[in-house]
């Protein structure tokens, strides 16, 4: 889905979408109950009521170059911000704790897991995911494109991630033979086993990157 | 997930101020988030349920994120990350010990999120500790049982347990940093302090859920390894269920100094993935220090290592494993090329 139909700009609670406000009942849903005893009985000055930590907060995420304004309740990961809020579902949910390499995003140029990083903890820094990979004029990344060439995936689940964590794996310098690219690729899982072709597109893409 | 306020912190001095005062007991309700690969976790899986997360990840541009290297020895800034410590070049040559503990832990992605700080504070794998369905464990609700004692207990402990609990300390720096005897750094309300890095660390005893040293509030900020003749002949060997992004089953970190005739003057050793806490083996040490290390004496050290092994119903194999896995170490630092 090209993100800029997308207008997740919510400032206030009056101006939650449907689609949002059915996002974060199904977060509360999930939660244990929970007594209001906040322990400093702060009061929030718009509201003149008590501050209450599920309140949502307002915040910037920059992602794929463009800055989005967002409340957010404060337990939302990257993640769930990426995939619920902005509709950038390319991250995917593998495991939700780290386990899996299936929500990879580079974070100011660095591959990071989103299910574990918290929206309010990536603020202020730039967000790739893979719908910003390809260039503006749809040309694929030459990873994109060696993924396709060596037939890289079955299923795709974890494609996403692979790739974003393939660029990095080149860039970091940690692509020079196969067993370190297996060393260096092993935080993403593929249930498919596509692990020979990851390393082919890896060996395709490496040489064009460095280049390019 | 449980709700929580976050506060974004830009020195130390403004995190401790935002943790503020107060009783040991409330401090589980104020928690600092670093790379939150062990914080996040647990809060999703509702074992830790702080009321404060304190977000330090800023402090990585203070001397907090800094790694220093001179003739003197190395200082890791708490806040510098797990990737950029594994991938330097004067810790790779000079500190391979430190180097390969980093690099064989996790994966690509969570070392570039980990920072020094939490990965020493990561809390154990247990999964009687992550799934609060269980009613039993004394580490989560003090005083409720073990339910690791009668159940599945592969991957527990055989070093310093306890009747109260069994858990593994599954970090793998840890080793590397008690075996090169590292000091802690810590800032609190009352000031700087260091402490030895064995110090950190309390085994469970009958309060496992005590598990370190650090007053409430208090902030690692870094680690100090001084320079010696052992660093560069030093190793980090994991053995795990498989090959790579997996906690140790059996680690040993080892630093040797060898004069003529492969006589040993000093050596290190540490043990991973069968302790629970970083295992510092001084006893298999003693009985290297002035032998020649051949195949024989590091058996010999290795069997001094797990004399004092308790193992349980499933986890007997990790005292045979652990022991291979030292003999290898210690016969892998000894051929390694200079
Ligand atoms: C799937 C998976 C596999 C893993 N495999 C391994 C492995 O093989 N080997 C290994 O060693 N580790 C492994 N880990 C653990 C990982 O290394 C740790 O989770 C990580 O190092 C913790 O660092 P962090 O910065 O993310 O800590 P956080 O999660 O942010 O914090 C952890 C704790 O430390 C406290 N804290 C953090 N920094 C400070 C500070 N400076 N001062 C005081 N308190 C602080 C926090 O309040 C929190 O209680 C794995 C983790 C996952 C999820
Ligand atoms: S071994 Fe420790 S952490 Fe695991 S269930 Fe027992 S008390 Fe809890
Ligand atoms: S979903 Fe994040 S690592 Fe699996
Ligand atoms: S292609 Fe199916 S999980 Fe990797």
């Amino acid at each position: 889905m090209p993100n800029a139909t997308f207008h997740s700009v919510a400032t206030s609670v009056a101006g939650w979408s449907r689609r949002m406000f059915l996002t974060a009942s199904a977060t509360s849903l999930a939660v244990p109950l929970f007594a209001r005893t906040s322990r400093a009985e702060a009061m929030d000055p718009q509201t003149a009521r008590a501050k209450d930590p599920r309140d949502p907060a307002n915040l910037a995420l920059t992602v794929n170059g463009r800055k989005h304004q967002l409340a957010l309740d404060a337990r939302t990961t990257l993640l769930d911000a990426l995939r619920e809020r902005l509709g950038l579902t390319g991250a995917k949910k593998g495991c939700d704790h780290g386990q899996c390499g299936a929500c990879t995003v580079l974070i100011d140029g660095r591959r990071v897991l989103s299910c574990l990083t918290l929206a309010l903890v990536a603020e202020g820094r730039a967000v790739t995911t893979i719908e910003g990979l390809a260039k503006p004029d749809g040309t694929l990344h030459p990873m994109q494109q060696a993924f396709i060439d060596q037939d890289a995936f079955q299923c795709g689940y974890c494609t996403p991630g692979q790739i974003l964590s393939a660029v990095s794996c080149v860039e970091e310098g940690h692509a020079a033979n196969d067993a370190e690219i297996r060393e260096y690729m092993s935080g993403n899982l593929c249930r498919c086993a596509a692990y020979p072709n990851i390393v082919a597109a890896i060996k395709q893409t490496k040489h064009s990157m460095r280049e390019g | 997930m449980r709700p929580f306020t976050y506060e974004r912190v830009d020195s130390a001095t403004a995190a401790i101020a935002a943790f503020g005062a107060g009783a040991v007991g409330a401090a589980s309700e104020r928690q600092y988030l670093a790379g939150g690969t062990t914080l996040i976790d647990l809060m999703k899986l509702d074992v830790m349920r702080p009321q404060t997360v304190i977000d330090i990840n800023a402090l990585d541009r203070t001397a907090l994120g800094r790694v220093e290297t001179n003739d003197q020895g190395l200082r890791l800034g708490a806040l510098a990350h797990m990737s950029e410590v594994a991938d330097h070049p004067v810790i790779k040559r000079d500190y391979p010990m430190i180097a390969q503990s980093l690099e064989l832990a996790a994966s690509p992605q969570i070392r570039n999120m980990a920072t020094l700080g939490g990965n020493v504070l990561q809390r154990t794998r247990c999964p009687y500790f992550r799934d609060v369905s269980y009613a039993e464990c004394n580490k989560r609700i003090p005083g409720s049982g073990c339910a690791a004692l009668d159940g599945f207990n592969r991957s527990h402990a055989v070093l310093g347990v306890s009747d109260a609990c069994i858990a593994t300390y599954p970090g793998d720096f840890g080793q590397a940093l008690i075996a090169l005897d590292a000091m802690v750094e810590l800032r609190g309300r009352n000031g700087d302090r260091k402490l030895p890095f064995g110090a950190l660390h309390r085994p469970p005893g009958g309060n496992p859920e005590i598990e370190t040293a650090l007053l409430p509030g208090e902030i690692i900020t870094g680690f100090a390894i001084a320079a010696a003749p052992w660093l560069r002949r030093s190793l980090y060997l994991k053995i795990r269920d498989r090959q790579s992004y997996e906690f140790a089953l059996a680690s040993a970190a080892i630093a040797l100094d060898m004069g003529k005739n492969q006589i040993v003057q000093e050596v290190r050793i540490a043990l991973g993935g069968v302790a629970s806490v970083p295992w510092r083996a001084r006893s298999a040490e003693r009985a290297l220090q002035g032998r020649r290390l051949n195949e024989q004496t590091a058996r010999a050290a290795a069997d001094t290592a797990f004399a004092d092994a308790n193992p349980h119903e499933h986890n007997l194999f990790k005292v045979g494993l652990g022991k291979r896995t030292l003999v290898r170490a210690l016969l892998q630092a000894a051929t390694m090329e200079l």
